[in-house]
């Protein structure tokens, strides 16, 4: 097998049985791997309006072709399941070593179905593959599970687990590797603690094969290449220099970084929390997931005060969450906050936009300090870590919060703070500033969620080329490009930033040389527009409508009142209806029968 | 003075990208645990430190080989194995003061770095420039570069 290992672990956790399986072939050259094929096993499998924390979901872990190979930044895996923050369709990836580590143990992915009795998890060594007893485990946070895991087990494992807001089965806890790396969104999390899984240790010692040597040479090479020239990606770029924060700064000048629970559109202080201030000041030195030349990860020091010590510097996303979001602009309790997401297992974007909601809830007077528990409005810096670690551990007022914005704003009667899209929270780009962003929120099949169809990329950074941000012709085109294309690139399993620099027919050189196949660009393409349709097919048969696919009310109806965009709200309706013709959908957002023919998604349950 | 393999912590990203070089070159497969380079992860410390042969003047390696299937290269300085009088008895293993001599189970026998005959693929494809292979430039600018990480993890202990 080449690419592939071609095997899967099947785990049935109620009666702690460990099968092997063949990969199904047939569905990997039309879906691929990683989010892709791990979709279709959970289509294929699972009824789609179950409870997600039920144990009829199932958690699956599968990683593509690509992964452990020297593909430019093939070190990701995807975790799917449906998930309890949203009820879609959930797939979160994730870098770090992890993901490599299992297809070197041989397996291409895991398929954990029903619950265990009690806690567990499931170690993995080549062939050896037994589920053990994790009652010690649980209760522990992610950097001490990981560290007696390794204790436990042969030091070069890789260890992917949860947090105690996994095992509370807060709705939008993380599946972490290799302790600060996360499989961020959706809340999948949650799915692994309700089913009592608190780990997978996996070690390897196989190889992976690739079907044409010379060949892949060649296009890892030259993809290599163009990465390492490129402005944002390469030596000297703005990603190894500053990592994903550097955006904080271009955002936050054409008024696009929501401010205050997004009330503003431009945050004062942006320079404060500022890719290049926390890498001028506390930047240790850039660390980079696996067979990664771009190394966008910060290890940063903060040398003094209550904040001390080394830890993960925030992404953007996570910065902006806590930072602009809650109108906070002391980056070292930004830091601190993020990494008690890392430890507890929570996803730092809803939960700072969570705290935001509530801060903003508290503004207006709908929520008392009674009810907190604490003093909370909007700059308060030390609110974000008590109410970060209490929503981790679901103690008092945190209890509600983790079940994220929507529901805590509909608990108080203002459903229309949260800025959610289908419960989940938009990050760190203001839709009405950037109009392709809107587009994006409203139709992403995870809900709230930057990285399924990156439009920021042309209108903001013009990569590949520049759009303008404030018109609306043409986006829903490119955004159906770019949610296509990200399915593939997650389904290959390697990082979306390589897209930056590279387009798709490099990206399909390095599938197609790794796995052996003589598949067009176009057909590459076409299975990413596969995997989104057969998502979309997902959600409606969970119960989505077209009515879900909208934005806040706040973007929809109140301008931005400073910068390029004053004046402007998110034209969404205006692109919604065009995205739908274009994707081969009805007037009501569902695929036709000559698109679900033309993909080959008609032996699908929907018949 | 010999060219050698010069390695610089703190430059390195923990990307791996080395060991998957080393061991597609070598083997046609991608696997770390045949290579002959491995990055080691100090997460307290925020460090990675890629470790690899020495190519030593007098190779513990080499004198415990029984078998002689371990020589040192006069002209280049490579040490190497024979895969051929390998026995895979895993002495050089045990003998190597740094840990730098790998047993393959796949191959069944002890893999170490040979230089690529000179082209160093873990140093061609290392996207952060820290593996170097170049002149040795005098003892003193490596010792400072070990002491500068001694500094580094001590130092932060101490605080």
């Amino acid at each position: 097998m080449n690419g592939w290992t071609g095997k899967l672990i099947r785990v049935n956790l109620s009666d702690s049985t460990i099968k092997l399986e063949n990969l199904n072939m047939e569905n990997a050259a039309l879906y691929l791997g990683g989010r892709g094929l791990g979709s279709k096993y959970l289509y294929d499998e699972i009824d789609p309006s179950i409870d997600p924390l039920s144990p009829e979901n199932k958690l699956i872990f599968m990683t593509g072709p690509l992964t452990g190979t020297y593909a430019t930044c093939a070190g990701r895996f995807n975790v799917i399941a449906k998930a309890p923050l949203t009820g879609t369709i959930g797939a979160s990836n994730s870098g770090g070593h992890f993901g490599p580590e299992l297809k070197f143990a041989g397996y291409d992915g895991i398929i954990f179905e029903g619950k265990a009795k009690s806690p567990v998890y499931l170690h993995i060594h080549d062939d050896d593959i037994e589920l053990r007893c994790a009652k010690h485990l649980w209760g522990k946070d992610v950097f001490e599970t990981t560290d007696i895991l390794l204790e436990e087990n042969e030091e070069d494992s890789r260890v992917a687990c949860i947090g105690p807001a996994g095992e509370k089965q807060v709705l939008f806890a993380t599946v972490m590797n290799d302790k600060d790396r996360a499989a961020g969104r959706s809340g999948l999390g949650a799915v692994m603690g309700s089913k009592n899984l608190k780990a997978v240790v996996v070690r390897g010692t196989n190889g992976i094969k690739i079907a044409d040597k010379e060949e892949f040479i060649a296009s890892t090479m030259d993809a290599r290449e163009k990465l390492l020239s490129h402005p944002v990606t390469g030596k000297g770029g703005g990603l190894p220099s500053y990592g994903t924060e550097v955006l904080v700064n271009i955002l936050n000048e054409m008024h696009a970084l929501p401010t205050r629970n997004w009330q503003t559109s431009n945050f004062e202080d942006g320079e404060k929390i500022s890719g290049e201030y926390l890498s001028e000041k506390y930047l240790v030195r850039n660390k980079a997931c696996f067979a990664c030349p771009i190394g966008c990860g910060r290890v940063i020091k903060i040398p003094d005060g209550k904040y001390k010590g080394i830890v993960a510097g925030p992404e953007y996303e996570a910065g902006w969450s806590y930072g602009a979001s809650c109108d906070i602009n002391d980056i070292n309790a930004i830091d601190k906050a993020n990494h008690v997401c890392n430890l507890l297992g929570l996803d730092p974007i809803t939960m700072g936009a969570t705290i935001a909601c509530a801060m903003e809830l508290c503004e207006i007077g709908a929520l008392t300090q009674d009810e907190i528990g604490e003093k909370l409005k909007f700059g308060d810096a030390e609110s974000i870590i008590s109410l970060t670690e209490k929503t981790g551990n679901r103690e008092g007022f945190g209890d509600l919060l983790a079940l994220g914005s929507y529901r805590l704003a509909q608990k108080y009667g203002h459903p229309e703070l949260s800025m959610s899209v289908k419960k989940q929270e938009m990050p760190a780009y203001d839709g009405r500033a950037i109009q392709g962003m809107a587009l994006e929120y409203a139709t992403s099949n995870r809900g709230g969620c930057h990285v399924r169809g990156y439009l920021t990329s042309p209108e903001v950074l013009g990569i590949p080329m520049k759009t303008d941000p404030l018109l609306t012709e043409g986006k829903a085109a490119l955004l159906k490009l770019f949610q296509d294309l990200t399915a593939l690139v997650d389904s290959s399993d390697i990082c979306l930033f390589t897209t930056f620099a590279l387009g798709l027919p490099e990206i399909s050189a390095m599938i197609r040389t790794s796995i052996g196949v003589d598949f067009s660009d176009e057909e590459f393409l076409k299975i990413g527009e596969r995997i989104w349709n057969l998502e979309k097919l997902f959600n409606l048969e969970a119960g989505f409508t077209k009515e879900d696919d909208t934005l806040p009310p706040r973007l929809l109806n109140e301008a931005v009142t400073t910068g390029p965009a004053k004046g402007k709200v998110a034209e969404l309706n205006v692109m919604l209806g065009e995205y739908y013709q274009l994707r081969g959908w009805d007037a009501e957002g569902v695929p036709t029968n000559e698109k679900i023919e033309e993909l080959s998604l008609k032996t699908m349950a929907l018949a | 003075m010999a060219k050698g393999i010069v390695i610089s912590p703190d430059k390195c990203t923990g990307c791996r990208t080395c060991e998957l070089a080393c061991s597609y070159t070598k083997t046609d497969s991608f696997n770390p645990k045949d290579s002959a380079i491995s990055v080691l992860s100090y997460d307290e410390a925020g460090l990675q430190v890629p470790m690899t042969c020495l190519q030593c003047e007098e190779p513990h390696c080499m004198m415990v080989c029984t078998v002689n299937a371990i020589s040192k290269d006069s002209k280049s300085g490579v040490v190497q194995v024979d895969g051929d009088k390998c026995i895979g008895c895993k002495m050089c293993v045990s003998a190597c003061p740094f840990g730098n001599m790998t047993y393959s189970k796949r191959q069944k026998i002890a893999v170490k770095c040979d230089l690529c005959g000179g082209l160093p693929q873990c140093v061609r494809l290392c996207p952060s420039g820290a593996i170097e292979y170049k002149e040795l430039d005098g003892p003193l600018h490596k010792r400072k570069n070990i002491a500068n990480l001694f500094n580094d993890v001590f130092g932060e202990v101490a605080k």
